[in-house]
């Protein structure tokens, strides 16, 4: 039989745990909605780019007239031999399944490329300790060589930690910058990022998403996609509702309707550079936009998981706390009724 | 022809400014820039350097770096990487940078990146031209 202290004592320490786990849910869900603003506050801007480029695109002549080949080294389309993947974690667990997810992800990605060289950036110390556990890393390089060796078919070529707490643009941009540079220099075929999108709580997903060569400007090129389960969305929802974040995607019509007008109106501009230079200024700031782009929606979506997570967890802890109460009531009753008997037989004894 | 034109400041992180301005001056990338309402439509990369713009009569800077502005008769966006008022500009930490760059210019190291070194310079000196204008 348990002891009722024993009992009343453990009743207290999940008490102290439930405690804990709502007031991270609290924290998560306030970080979500800032998030989510920070998000919003960055459309203007990518939305802007993205026109600018593709009223460029009309001008300038980026594709030859007559074969349709691009003219710019990073529309053009070769082989995949060697491909960079970013992969976006986050930096902290007690997000439920969030950073597994994408690790299982990148798995399968890894898995179904298997003839061609990965080299891998990491950015979150979730994924750089699974990708450290699993792959060398890079050599560091030697100016004298030619062709950089590599430490395997599937290797770390770089690592960012704790930059998504205060995410920065510079960081999206610097990282954009060296990766346009390495794909220029043939170094890498393929570029892919691998990130948790978030349109809102109910519309999340993991994809695989094409960064370079630019197919098409404007459009997300998703080579991969894996849709969150119904019950985990479910699970969302409910967390979402709990804590006062709005399950829809945020209201972006008015913001887009705004920005794409920006450089796309049917009169003659004055281009003081002329529009080829322009287009080659712009197109690796628009590699660095999209990278901050999946960053803003990864942090987003490990805030909304991590929301979740705890909503679990509290709930989990009143029901034990509900089933502990219960558990210890009985031993109380038991131990009063014991004493009764003893009591009763004791009298009747004599 | 208006006499005012909607002014509109742009970065990745946020909307720096949106006013009704009567007059801007935009670092373009071949020389400054001063646009009066009415200006043809123009598109141009910026430098790196000072904003300057007049609204309700009254002039203020901002430090900017990289980006592009497209100027239309009634309306001016500039989208830029950074935007700093004068007063968000940490000021030590700008001389810090300057102080840095110049000692990379001066170094003979064959590793330094001296167009990079002077883009840096150029960023810090910005910012304190900028900063000491407030």
């Amino acid at each position: 039989m348990p002891n009722v202290l024993d009992i009343r004592r453990r009743i207290r320490s999940v008490v102290n745990t439930r405690q804990i786990t709502k007031a991270m849910k609290t924290v998560s869900a306030a970080k979500l909605r800032r998030a989510q603003e920070h998000a919003l506050a960055a459309r203007p801007y990518s939305q802007m780019l993205t026109n600018v480029l593709k009223s460029l695109v009309a001008r300038a002549d980026i594709y030859d007239p007559i074969t349709g080949e691009p003219r710019h080294p990073l529309l053009a389309e070769r082989p995949e031999k060697n491909i960079l993947l970013i992969v976006v974690t986050g930096d902290k667990g007690l997000a439920g399944a969030f950073n597994t997810n994408i690790l299982k992800i990148v798995t399968k990605f890894i898995e179904s490329n298997a003839e061609k060289n990965i080299d891998v950036e990491c950015i979150g110390r979730k994924g750089r300790d699974f990708m450290r556990r699993r792959f060398p890393m890079a050599p560091e390089a030697a100016a004298s060589e030619e062709t950089r060796p590599r430490a395997g078919r599937v290797q770390i070529v770089g690592e960012h930690v704790g930059v998504l707490g205060k995410l920065e643009f510079n960081f999206a941009s610097g990282l954009g910058g060296s990766v346009v540079e390495r794909f220029s220099r043939g170094e890498i075929d393929g570029v892919y990022i691998l990130y948790n999108e978030f349109k809102s709580v109910i519309a999340q997903r993991l994809i695989a998403q094409h960064l370079l060569p630019i197919k098409e400007i404007g459009v997300v090129d998703v080579r991969m996609a894996e849709e969150a389960a119904e019950e985990e969305r479910k699970r969302a929802v409910e967390a979402a509702k709990s804590a006062g974040v709005g399950v829809r995607p945020v209201d972006t019509k008015a913001v887009d309707e705004a920005a794409a007008k920006f450089g796309a109106l049917q009169v003659d501009y004055i281009y003081e550079q002329p529009p080829e230079q322009l287009f080659r200024e712009i197109l690796p700031k628009y590699i660095g936009i999209q990278i901050f782009h999946a960053l803003l929606e990864s942090v987003a979506a490990e805030h909304a998981a991590r929301m979740t997570a705890m909503d679990s967890a509290t709930n989990n802890a009143s029901d034990m706390i509900d089933s502990l109460t219960l558990v210890m009531n009985r031993a109380r009753q038991a131990k009063i009724t014991k004493e009764i008997i003893e009591i009763v037989s004791g009298a009747a004894a004599l | 022809m208006p006499d005012t034109f909607q002014l509109e400041i742009v970065t990745p992180e946020k909307l720096v400014v949106k006013e009704v301005a009567e007059e801007v001056q935009i670092p373009g990338r071949t020389g400054y820039l001063g646009i009066l309402p009415g200006h043809a439509p123009l598109i141009t990369e910026l430098a790196v350097g000072a904003i300057t713009y007049r609204a309700h009569g009254e002039s203020r800077t901002l430090s900017v770096a990289w980006g592009f502005a497209e100027v239309l008769q009634d309306k001016v966006t500039i989208l830029a990487e950074t935007a700093e008022h004068p007063e968000e500009i940490d000021v030590a930490r700008a001389q810090k940078a300057k102080e840095r760059a110049e000692q990379r210019l001066k170094s003979n190291d064959p590793e330094v990146d001296y167009g990079r070194a002077e883009d840096a310079l150029q960023r810090a000196e910005t910012r304190l031209k900028v900063a000491a204008e407030k």
